[in-house]
């Protein structure tokens, strides 16, 4: 799936990276805690997340993630640096309105695997 | 406590291994080790530095810090045992997954810590070791 795709069924706006709206994501991980994602997220996920502050872009470039989305409508403060933070790394951000349950669940919907071992089907079919 | 510049240190070691040529999952495995023993500092110590030596075939990343110490080793090895405080755990950390990482992503791991002195934290990823 491309971020395009991710922007459009999310209907999400681009805060960084509108030029690499043709990136693919492979998978997709929902989590608040940092920890979680430098534990479980694998290379070119998609990181969904309501914590928006400069963490966020650090653990999304230790785990080489695709892209970040904030959810809830989330965006950092602007008296952190996080926009420029990503921008220096080329690591796109968006922000939707969506919940992290249904931003999750439309992507699952529309082919997007997860991230355990079986892309969390087993069971689902 | 600076957690806004908190994993500097991890990304420079993550670029310099990248420069020299570290297979994909060297780099990320180190890189994650280096941001976790980063963010141990940040958040539990009073000053604190990472030195990381690179050879051609392994990692060492050594943090020392000035600071509580660790009164259970073991424990604090568990995965969600933590002594974060609440501010910590609503910027995203704090849930008590950082040595366990860090365990997960090392070939060799040697923790030694001194109640109300400090701790060092060894780690050595190879580059031909079968670690996450």
């Amino acid at each position: 799936m491309t971020l395009q795709q991710v922007k459009d069924i999310l209907k999400a706006e681009v805060l960084v990276g509108n030029d690499q709206m043709g990136r693919v994501v492979t998978s997709g991980f929902g989590c608040d805690l940092m920890s979680d994602v430098l534990a479980f997220a694998p290379p070119g996920a998609l990181l969904l997340t309501g914590i928006t502050n400069a963490q966020v872009v650090r653990a999304a470039q230790m785990v080489d993630a695709a892209a970040v989305v904030f959810v809830r409508g989330k965006r950092p403060l602007p008296t952190e640096p996080v926009l420029e933070m990503a921008k220096d790394i080329r690591l796109p951000l968006l922000t939707t309105r969506y919940l992290l349950y249904d931003s999750c669940g439309l992507l699952y919907c529309a082919g997007l695997k997860g991230c355990t071992e079986d892309g969390g089907r087993q069971g689902a079919e | 406590m600076d957690f806004v510049s908190a994993g500097d240190a991890a990304a420079k070691v993550k670029k310099t291994l990248i420069q020299v040529g570290m297979p994909d999952g060297v780099v990320r495995r180190a890189a994650i080790a280096t941001y976790e023993a980063e963010m141990n500092i940040v958040i539990h110590a009073r000053e604190g530095a990472i030195k990381a030596s690179i050879t051609s075939d392994q990692v060492e990343i050594v943090a020392t810090d000035v600071g509580p110490g660790i009164t259970d080793i073991s424990l604090a090895m568990q995965e969600g045992y933590s002594t974060a405080p609440p501010h910590i755990r609503e910027m995203g950390f704090g849930a008590g997954m950082g040595l366990p990482n860090i365990k997960r992503c090392a070939d060799e791991l040697d923790i030694q810590s001194e109640v109300g002195k400090g701790t060092q934290v060894r780690i050595i990823i190879k580059r031909s070791g079968e670690g996450q």
